[in-house]
């Protein structure tokens, strides 16, 4: 059994979609206004809101109000989590306010919307706290009325007596629910029973994404609010030596000129910031502020230099993560040896919102508002820093134009933070497009080491070593000794039962260019470098690449998975005029092979033609979401495949906006078609697991097609 | 410092700006209407797309006294209630994800109708491939125009 989006007729996702009361038909009319997202917590003083739980709360009128407790950066958690609860709270989703939670990790647990975590980890979660609540309200009638309990049910925001037909909706029935104590079980539906999970509802933050009213970090105001930027060392670590702001000082709106700390992984970064009254005036005396900055203390690596000693250090001594049986003498006997090194670029987020961040610091308290996918880690980081107790720290999350991993880093609100402090005013600190892309944090660059050992046509040993920044041993005093554990992230978890002998380990760099997770973190890189190795395995081997990877997965998830895949692209059947690649990676609990198919132009160039994504990513909440975050996965990997690199020279970042750092653009996206795979499997990540498998699924398509191997990324399509 | 008075949705705005303000800023910080993004400053990536007497134009590459007196539409331009046939379109196949860039792709998109109403693919992509989108909303850009064409055509035939 299996989902596919892709058959879902425009009229059938109306159809389905039935509560919008939407229909294609002449002069169709759709729901013209979309709710506005909030920002403050509905049980807030003056409020008529009673509280069922963390999450729920209703009015008189029996308007409901969902919280959102994770950051929406266009993943979709603002329409996944209220359609989670919407099931089970019985209420129809497009009467619901939805607001953004404050960090509050006490109430929320973990707010950091990172590792595709909001379903999988909170899931079940959200679905007992929607029955629970169910219940209370179903309680207070019960006790209302005087009858048995079991004899009613909710519906559609109302508590019915079964034999008599009476109802009493949730806002007669809040208040004296919220009274009772919460059922200490409840029965969660069959998911046969589904009503609203499942259904690819439209997403109810899109009426207020067409028309300019979604309000981003950037669009956030204040009364008596400055604006900042921020001139930051280039060369990320230096120190500033001094400064000549007397140009500065004389742009009309130019008020303040001062120098800010950034805490980067504890470690402090030095910038200065030229505050004015409106953004641009601010930029204006950035212009012409003149910082000498102390680049004496540590190396200013070029792109050349870190590849260089990458992969050196790949061929040495490493330190092991995860062994089996032994590598060195199961290779050594191998009847067939293969070894291949691999490389991927350092790549830059480049979200479409640049970092920005609102900060209103005051003697006792701080108050943030930005696009910001980590709340919670914000209040713990700022309470300890300003030395104010966690609850004077007020962190508010407004849409992220994109985060991918960037914007769940404390960095720029301590910043905020701190030019507000100190000019004891509201300020907005925007980090231009240049800032961004240029300063990092970045995804690190990697190379990758494989050997591996065939016999009798299947893999007998298998090794890789892994070069490149270890993002988690950034802080001061971090133990560099310890082993990279992420080595092995993106490679299924089965060829660790089919592999008899394996080694895997890291030999980290050293560097001052700062790193972090991008969308899908290592799995983004190491699956580049493991599905490439064993697509050419399976050629060595004199295989299909397909029915190898079959022989080597054994576990029914992942035959069906493959069998899929076979299906919807017809690999058997494919003509010799076109090349087929295939890759199959597992990320955050989810498991997505892609078919890549690529065939040449009329002028012998290669152009991709289609790609055919089987997502297996267990029990699921919104197929037209998940759709589109594989589409939007696999444009992201096409970028950093083919497109786009970040290089160094004299530890500067080259790239600084997108005339250098290329992009994707609207002509070049191949037809994507998804299928989700139907199962029992709990829930597993759905923003960044359709990415990985894409560039080697892509490579081994052109290997199929013109005999030519890709080992380093970026390459250029017209030029294979 | 100028003063000017700038046109934005049939509404006068006076304002006081420096004369190399561009257009972008002018809108977002001293009009106020924050629909309008900005994504790189130099024209690469479409975000800030408005309509200047109609016509698509980059509002971070113009500066602000180019456009005094002039018509200028942006998003919240468009329609009072989405009721826009290109807006009912990009809610029709979902397009947005994060939605930053997407007033910049609707504000194109609509300009290419206007011109064109019956856009093939390779005029969708002459006509978008200025314009960024991070998320990868591209092949439903391309499916939303063309249901947006459809739209547009229903509207006129039935009045």
């Amino acid at each position: 059994m299996e989902t596919t989006s892709k058959n879902i007729s425009r009229r059938n996702f109306i159809k389905l979609s039935g509560i919008t009361g939407a229909a294609l038909t002449l002069g169709f009319h759709l729901p013209s206004q979309g709710r506005d997202a909030i920002f403050i917590n509905p049980s807030a003083a003056g409020s008529t809101n009673t509280e069922l739980n963390a999450w729920i709360s209703i009015d008189i009128s029996g308007k409901v109000t969902i919280t959102n407790h994770r950051a929406e950066m266009g993943q979709g958690s603002f329409q996944a989590v209220p359609q989670i609860i919407a099931e089970e709270l019985e209420v129809d989703l497009n009467k619901v306010d939805i607001v953004f939670a404050v960090g509050n990790s006490k109430k929320y647990g973990s707010q950091v919307t990172g590792g595709s975590s909001t379903v999988r980890g909170s899931y079940k979660n959200l679905l007992r706290l929607g029955a629970s609540a169910r219940e209370m309200l179903i309680e207070a009638a019960a006790k209302k009325w005087n009858v048995n309990q079991s004899l009613c049910y909710a519906e559609n925001g109302q508590v019915i007596h079964k034999p008599t037909g009476k109802k009493l909706g949730y806002g007669e029935l809040v208040e004296a629910a919220s009274k009772l104590d919460p059922p200490k079980n409840v029965l969660l539906k069959d998911p046969k029973d589904y009503k609203v999970l499942r259904k690819p509802l439209p997403r109810q933050d899109n009426p207020q994404k067409v028309n300019g009213k979604a309000i981003f970090g950037l669009d956030f105001k204040l009364p008596g609010m400055m604006y900042a930027v921020v001139e930051r060392n280039p060369r990320f670590v230096g120190t500033v030596k001094s400064v000549d702001d007397s140009e500065t000082k004389k742009v009309p709106g130019v008020r303040h000129v001062i120098k800010v700390n950034r805490d980067t992984f504890n470690n402090m970064f030095e910038g200065v910031a030229v505050v004015a009254d409106n953004l641009w005036a601010a930029m204006q005396g950035r212009k012409v502020l003149r910082v000498v900055w102390d680049d004496t203390a540590f190396p200013h690596h070029s792109t050349e230099q870190l590849y260089d000693k990458m992969r050196e250090t790949a061929k040495g001594d490493i330190i092991s993560y995860r062994t089996k049986g032994n590598f060195a003498s199961a290779f050594d006997k191998a009847e067939k040896k293969l070894e291949a090194f691999y490389e991927t670029p350092y790549e830059s987020h480049s979200c479409m919102e640049p970092l920005n961040c609102t900060a209103h610091v005051t003697d006792d308290q701080c108050e943030i508002w930005g696009p910001i996918q980590a709340p919670d880690w914000i209040q713990g980081n700022l309470s300890a820093h300003l030395k104010l107790p966690i609850e004077k720290v007020t962190v508010n999350m407004t849409f992220l134009g994109g985060g991918f991993g960037r914007k769940a880093f404390t960095d720029y609100p301590y910043e905020a933070a701190m030019i507000s402090k100190e000019i004891k005013a509201p300020v907005q600190v925007l980090w231009t497009r240049e800032d961004d892309m240029s300063i990092g944090p970045f995804r690190p660059g990697m190379v990758y080491h494989c050997k591996a050992g065939l016999n009798g046509g299947k893999i007998g040993s298998f090794e890789t070593k892994m070069a490149g920044q270890n993002m988690g041993t950034q802080e001061p005093g971090a133990d560099k000794k310890g082993y990279n554990d992420s080595v092995t992230e993106g490679l299924l978890e089965p060829y660790f039962n089919s592999f008899p002998h394996y080694s895997f380990g890291d030999a980290p760099l050293d560097s001052p260019i700062p790193v972090i997770w991008w969308r899908s973190v290592y799995a983004s890189t190491n699956s580049f470098a493991y599905e490439s190795f064993i697509d050419e395995l399976a050629i060595e081997a004199g295989k299909d690449p397909l029915e190898f990877r079959k022989q080597h997965l054994w576990e029914e998830r992942y035959q069906q998975l493959i069998g899929k895949l076979e299906e919807v692209s017809g690999w058997k059947s494919r003509k010799k005029n076109e090349g087929f690649g295939v890759a199959i990676t597992e990320c955050f609990s989810s498991v997505v092979g892609e078919v890549v198919k690529v065939s040449k132009d009329a002028n012998g160039k290669v152009k991709i033609d289609k790609v055919w994504v089987a997502m297996d990513c267990g029990w699921y909440v919104n197929p037209d979401i998940i759709k589109a975050q594989v589409e939007g996965s696999i444009v992201m990997a096409l970028g950093a495949a083919t497109k786009h690199a970040t290089h160094f020279k004299d530890g500067l970042a080259v790239e600084k906006n997108f005339n250098t750092y290329a992009m994707p653009r609207i002509n070049e996206i191949p037809e994507i078609e998804v299928h989700i795979m139907e199962n029992e499997e709990k829930a597993g990540g759905v923003g960044e697991p359709g990415l990985p498998p894409f560039t080697p699924a892509l490579t081994n398509a052109i290997f199929d097609l013109t005999g030519k191997r890709i080992r380093v990324l970026p390459f250029n399509l017209a030029d294979v | 410092m100028a003063s000017l008075t700038l046109k934005i949705n049939n509404k006068n705005y006076t304002i006081d700006a420096d004369p190399k303000m561009p257009l972008l800023w002018a809108i977002r910080d001293l009009a106020g209407l924050t629909g309008t993004k900005y994504g790189c400053g130099i024209g690469q990536c479409g975000a800030c797309t408005i309509h200047l007497e109609g016509t698509p134009v980059r509002s971070c590459s113009i500066p602000v006294t180019a456009a005094a007196n002039k018509n200028i539409t942006t998003i919240e331009g468009l329609s009072p209630d989405n009721s826009h046939p290109v807006q009912q379109a990009w809610i029709l196949e979902q397009v947005p994800q994060c939605g930053y860039c997407q007033s910049g792709q609707i504000m194109a998109a609509t300009a290419l109708l206007k011109k064109m109403p019956t856009p093939g693919d390779k005029d969708i992509d002459v006509a978008m491939q200025g314009h960024i989108c991070r998320c990868g909303t591209y092949p439903r850009i391309r499916k939303a125009i063309k249901t947006a064409s459809l739209l547009m055509a229903q509207k006129s035939s039935s009045k």
